[in-house]
């Protein structure tokens, strides 16, 4: 009986959306040529991480070998620079690193979404108040304000960790705030505030539904962040005391022997270069899946010929 | 105005030369070869205007652009001709094609705050679409002045020194038409130019193109959706729909007495200012471009289709003196599309007003909108609010239902005080006056199944069972024609008009006593805004609602409204019956405003098919 | 008394506009640079009352920090004095911030001589490399994202975005050390792995050592800047505006340079503008791998060595030089928008 009230027009999309958007994004930006291989990139070194430990050939932390020794069928990436195995060391040396990446990124985007949405959608004082903040901490640099913490309080990890996140924290405030005061203001919104429904309820069910892609995109984008940070700050020295392995440390302590044992340092760099590669490519897929990053083509040629706000 | 059509209709000079021949246009999506317009065929002779009418989707734009032998990016021309003077653009190389361009044939673009370069200043814009073209353009200084007198723009006040931003909206398109003027062109294609200017600014931009046309013996190509508009500008009229030319003819034949189902529609759709009509639309929404159904693409639309439609693609017939795309054109015969008359019952002298403002006055942070506004609508009647943009309409509108809190006067509500702002109202209150907002494409949460934007306010307003609340929204979904299966779907998958029903059926689901509706058709096709008015009359009627109609368009006023208002700079220039307002204006920018209304002219005088234009 | 709005005439004779208000519509660019400059200043002063506080009063007395088990009371003492650790906090403050303004700042906690003495010449030394890698930088990402995007879904189109958006994530550490692999070590030697600096010479007496460092950053800020350009042209080359001047005929040279580039730069100005700022974290670890005399390296030291006068005075240069880019880079970028720059 529906038929008959209206003719039933051919559907572009006749596809629901799924009721977990952000899953479906995810799926959906996996299933692009860059997303797989982002995602292939990243969870090939997550891999390597995570079983590493189990399966490395000697202790990561016993002298085996003589130091910076080439690589031989006994060791097969060689020595470091005081004769530990590299292999062992780089199997051992990951999962630190994602654990501390994953948590800074955690707490960065909560505290910065936090702050952001409030400021946007209270305005007046709070947003002032919680933007001169951002402002104030946007002005160190992340690495100089990671730095400056640990210089006070000690380079241990859990203040690492709270370092990092607390940088990142500024730039997520700023991009949903934006995007929270986008969606604030548009008409659906104002229909439910028009019954009178309470601010927090509004903020729930009608913004934070659309603050989804943002908070995907900007949670890759920190996480990319987090570890390229983490990993200099490790590079410089501050991290897990000696002689546990990271990564970052690893380049460090042995680049003085590259010219005899270069693997020992190309190893763990190209590690966190495929890891972070791999991170902001399937992010890069994600925002194009979620955001739409371009027009396509054939939207941008007929957009005089589309309704008036659709175009828009 | 009944002059403006003699004009028209004078027949071009039977000498004139032949300027510009279509044959056989075809434009494809790049990527999936899929055709946007196809077998687009006409011609245009010199000192001739050709409308070319259609509305969203129907590939007028595309064609214009092809006329300068351009294509957007993901479109490509892929077979017919276009011949200039003879000659077809389509096999120029791409420097011959840029010297044609701004010199042989020239483009007058939809909006021109867009078109011109935002960094770069008036006069050297000018002087580039000139200088571009030394051949042609001779001494451009000299060139300059006349091109600003032609386009009737006052160089002395110092517009070549300016930025596009700092020219109104009217001077900006005098601007480009004074740009496609200016090497004295062969062709001129206008896409829409008028579309965002005011009514008074609209005539004159118009008087101003055909004066042109006409001493310089120019042919025009005039796009637009506005078939007022184009009855008293053009002499020559194609109707396009999904990318193919349905009806192509003079323009009385065509607007007096059309053929195509979907010409009649359209016209049929198109409102009076001068009668109260009950509007007829035509349902349904046309395909996007690559994905037309096989056969006639407006088969699934049209009321006298037959089996026959949904298989065989028609060709262009002669039937009534103009070609038509339809199968059934001869059975057809031609004739106007008549509609009922509408009886406006007066609204009851004395009634208690439902809605009662006294000099309301509201600020936009410190500029001053509206003043002192006094207006009454009594219940169980519409009251329509006209006022171009500017006038402050919309904001009424948001002081009356609480989203700007910034006004002074009063406003009262059935006996009670409405205070400023949506969040200090009462809850009945709050349920009593809904709002319909003006964009249906932001007014629904793009991330919510249309059953529950729809019963959101039902959970908000009442504590029913789920059973009680689904059957109400079922209720109310249908009472706006929509069936039971839109209610898992999301706003993106439904068409403008559609979407306009769902944010009706939300006001309507708590069953109100007043129904603001804010623009509620401007975002809409005119067979679109015709359905919808109509809905919102019927529903206004049925249910003895009071509601209070925002338009920029007085022609809609008579179709649905008792009453009506005038704002003009934020006063009340004007108020009264509706009949009494549009028939005997008072004030004069009431009248000024009903004199520049473009009208179909020979649809409303003439009820009766139109015989030969003598 | 209303404030006059901006779209009507600014200089009305006859309104009741105060003259400040007068002054800010007729002058929109002296406008924003006042008030940038004064929130600049009040950014700067919190910021400076923050790493004040942080580095001195939060971990207790910076002496124990400093010292830690070494401590004894008088070697405690005499470094409380030293510090003005024994005076008020309010005082502290004022000798530090009048200090950071006259240029004496004490000496360094980690070998006794003067921290202005040390700084200096390191300043000099990353001030080089930030402004010749962010030249070079902006530079070839504008042209690379302008040529991009004119050869849209080319050959050269998909190179560098594929490449740019690879090279993003990448941390400077492991640019610098493929560089060094590449450049200076396992696969050839043509360049110094380490950038050392004798005593006295400056970054332009040997500009062979500054080769690597600013490739190093070129190659990290590159991608930003040439995305950034790629998207702004290819949104100005698809407007409504270079559309029409096709349409007038104007030719293809005068369409990309004079119609689409102005319109291009304005928001890529911005980008550049941050990745200045963002050099000046990336010096931190690009000065550390290459040994590279600046003030990135000096922090480092000084944080190895808790060399709180040195800290200080590095932290607040680099905010110092945040706040003034953030100023610099919005007058430009305003500079380039007529429409922003002139009211009707």
């Amino acid at each position: 009986m529906a038929a008959t009230t209206l003719p039933a027009p051919t559907r572009r999309r006749t596809k629901k959306p799924p009721r977990h958007q952000w899953l479906a994004t995810l799926g959906a930006a996996a299933r692009t040529r860059r997303g797989a291989i982002g995602l292939g990139l990243a969870g090939f070194v997550v891999l390597v991480a995570v079983i590493g430990p189990s399966v490395e050939p000697y202790s990561s932390t016993a002298f085996v070998t003589t130091p910076f020794s080439q690589p031989t069928g006994q060791f097969l990436l060689g020595g470091d620079t005081l004769g530990r195995d590299v292999l062992s060391r780089v199997l051992d040396g990951g999962w630190v690193l994602l654990i501390m990446a994953a948590c800074a990124t955690a707490f960065g985007v909560i505290v910065g979404a936090t702050a952001g949405i409030s400021a946007a959608y209270l305005r007046g004082k709070v947003d002032g108040i919680i933007m001169r903040t951002v402002d104030v901490i946007l002005a160190f640099p992340s690495l100089v304000f990671a730095l400056l913490l640990v210089s006070i309080l000690g380079p241990k990890l859990w203040l690492i960790v709270l370092a990092v996140g607390f940088t990142h924290a500024p730039a997520v405030a700023r991009v949903l705030r934006s995007a929270t005061l986008d969606i604030s203001e548009r008409d659906y919104v104002k229909a439910v505030e028009l019954q009178g429904v309470k601010p927090s309820k509004v903020m729930r069910s009608e913004i934070l539904p659309n603050l989804i892609s943002p908070l995907m995109v900007e949670t890759g984008l920190r996480l990319t962040w987090s570890i390229v940070l983490m990993a200099g700050l490790n590079f410089l020295g501050f991290g897990q005391p000696p002689p546990t392995p990271n990564w970052g440390y690893m380049i460090q302590e042995n680049r003085i022997g590259l010219s005899s044992n270069p693997w020992a340092v190309i190893v763990p760099a190209a590690l966190i270069a495929l890891l972070t590669i791999g991170t902001n490519t399937y992010t890069d897929a994600v925002a194009r899946v979620a955001i739409g990053v371009e027009r396509k083509p054939e939207q941008a040629a007929l957009i005089d010929e589309l309704p008036i706000g659709q175009a828009a | 105005m009944s002059t403006v059509t003699a004009e028209a209709a004078e027949p071009s000079a039977p000498q004139a030369s032949l300027r510009l021949e279509v044959r056989d246009l075809k434009i494809d999506l790049t990527s999936s070869g899929a055709d946007v317009v196809s077998e687009v065929s006409f011609s245009v002779h010199a000192g001739e205007v050709l409308g070319l009418v259609g509305e969203s989707g129907s590939g007028k734009t595309t064609v214009a652009l092809a006329l300068l032998g351009y294509a957007r990016r993901g479109l490509t021309i892929s077979s017919g001709g276009i011949y200039l003077d003879g000659e077809n653009m389509l096999l120029l190389k791409p420097a011959e094609l840029r010297a044609l361009r701004g010199a042989k044939v020239s483009y007058v673009p939809q909006d021109p705050s867009a078109a011109l370069n935002p960094t770069l200043r008036i006069g050297t814009q000018l002087r580039e679409a000139l200088s571009s073209h030394p051949d042609v353009s001779g001494d451009v200084d000299a060139r300059m002045i006349e091109v600003l007198a032609d386009a009737r723009l006052d160089a002395s006040t110092g517009v070549l020194k300016r930025y596009p931003h700092q020219l109104s909206g009217g001077q900006q398109q005098r601007v480009a038409i004074a740009m496609a003027f200016s090497c004295r062109p062969s062709l001129i294609v206008l896409d829409e130019p008028t579309t965002g200017l005011d009514v008074t600014t609209q005539r004159h931009v118009l008087e101003t193109v055909r004066s042109l046309c006409r001493s310089y013996g120019v042919a025009a190509v005039y796009v637009s959706h506005d078939l007022a508009v184009v009855g008293g500008l053009v002499s020559q009229v194609a109707v396009m729909y999904a990318g193919r030319v349905i009806e192509l003819g003079s323009t009385e034949q065509v607007f007096n007495a059309p053929v195509h189902p979907y010409t009649r529609g359209l016209l049929a759709a198109v409102p009076s200012p001068e009668r109260a009509e009950i509007l007829v639309g035509v349902e349904g929404q046309p395909p996007r471009p690559g994905r037309r159904p096989r056969g006639c693409a407006f088969a699934p639309r049209c009321s006298y289709a037959i089996e026959r439609c949904t298989v065989e693609t028609p060709q262009p017939v002669v039937a009534a003196g103009r070609a038509v795309r339809c199968l059934r054109a001869s059975e057809l015969g031609s004739d106007m599309p008549r509609r009922r008359g509408l009886l406006v019952s007066p609204v009851e002298e004395g009634s208690e007003a439902i809605l009662d403002l006294k000099g309301v006055s509201a600020n936009y942070g410190h500029v001053p909108v509206l003043h002192d506004i006094s207006l009454q609508v009594a219940p169980e009647s519409c009251m329509a609010v006209v006022g171009e943009s500017g006038s402050g309409k919309t904001t009424l509108a948001r002081c009356i239902v609480g989203l700007h809190p910034n006004w002074t006067g009063e406003m009262d509500f059935d006996g009670t005080a409405l205070v400023k702002g949506a969040r200090k109202r009462q809850k009945d209150l709050l349920k009593r006056i809904q709002y319909i907002f003006q964009n249906p494409y932001t007014s629904l949460n793009p991330r919510k199944t249309i059953s529950q934007i729809i019963s959101q306010p039902l959970e908000h307003f009442f504590r029913l069972p789920a059973s009680e609340r689904e059957a109400r929204v079922a209720r109310v979904l249908e009472d706006v024609s929509l069936g039971p299966d839109f209610l898992s779907r999301y706003p993106d998958q439904l068409s403008g008009g559609e979407r306009q029903r769902v944010a009706i059926a939300r006001a309507l689901v708590v069953e109100p006593d007043l129904l603001v509706c804010d623009e509620v058709t401007s975002a809409l096709d005119v067979s679109v805004q015709a359905v919808i008015v109509e809905l919102l009359r019927r529903l206004q009627h049925e249910r003895r609602l009071a509601m209070i109609f925002i338009t920029h368009n007085l022609a809609l006023v008579r179709s649905i409204a008792q009453n009506t208002v005038v704002l003009c700079e934020g006063r009340l220039v004007e108020a009264g019956p509706v009949e009494q307002v549009l028939a005997n204006p008072q004030d004069e920018y009431t009248i000024n405003l009903i004199k520049d209304v473009p009208k179909l002219v020979t649809h409303v005088s003439n009820a009766e098919p139109a015989l030969d234009p003598a | 008394m209303a404030a006059q709005p901006a779209v009507v005439g600014a200089s009305v004779p006859g309104t009741t506009l105060p003259r400040m208000d007068r002054w800010k519509m007729d002058h929109p660019l002296g406008a924003l640079v006042v008030w940038r400059a004064a929130l600049g200043i009040v950014t700067l002063f919190v910021v400076s009352i923050v790493i004040f506080l942080a580095t001195e009063v939060l971990p207790g007395n910076a002496a124990y920090a400093v010292l830690g088990h070494t401590a004894t009371p008088q070697r405690l003492h005499a470094l409380e004095i030293q510090l003005h650790l024994n005076r008020g906090l309010f005082d502290q403050y004022w000798v530090w911030l009048s200090g950071l303004f006259t240029g004496k700042l004490g000496n360094s906690l980690a070998n006794g001589d003067p921290v202005w003495g040390q700084v200096a010449p390191r300043l000099v030394n990353s001030a080089v490399l930030v402004f010749i890698s962010g030249f070079v930088g902006s530079i070839v990402g504008v042209v690379l994202g302008a040529i991009a995007a004119l050869r849209k879904d080319g050959w050269f189109d998909h190179i560098t975005s594929v490449f740019s958006l690879a090279v993003t994530s990448l941390p400077e550490f492991v640019v610098a050390i493929a560089l060094i692999i590449l450049f200076a070590t396992v696969v050839s030697h043509l360049l110094p792995a380490v950038s050392l600096l004798p005593p006295g010479t400056y970054a332009w007496d040997d500009p062979k050592l500054l080769i690597l460092p600013a490739a190093t950053l070129v190659i990290v800020i590159v991608p930003y800047i040439h995305r950034m350009m790629r998207a702004a042209m290819i949104e100005a080359l698809e407007s409504d505006y270079v559309e029409m001047a096709r349409l007038k005929g104007v030719p293809q040279w005068r369409i990309v340079l004079v119609h689409a580039l102005p319109n291009a730069i304005a928001p890529t100005i911005q980008v550049i503008g941050l990745n200045y700022l963002y050099l000046a974290g990336g010096i931190v670890i690009v000065e550390d791998v290459f040994n590279y005399p600046g003030i990135g390296q000096g922090l480092v030291n000084a944080v190895s060595d808790r060399d709180i006068p040195t800290i200080q005075v590095i932290v607040v240069i680099l905010a110092a030089f945040y706040v003034f880019m953030n100023i610099l880079t919005d007058v430009v970028a305003l500079l380039a928008t007529p429409r922003r720059r002139i009211v009707r």
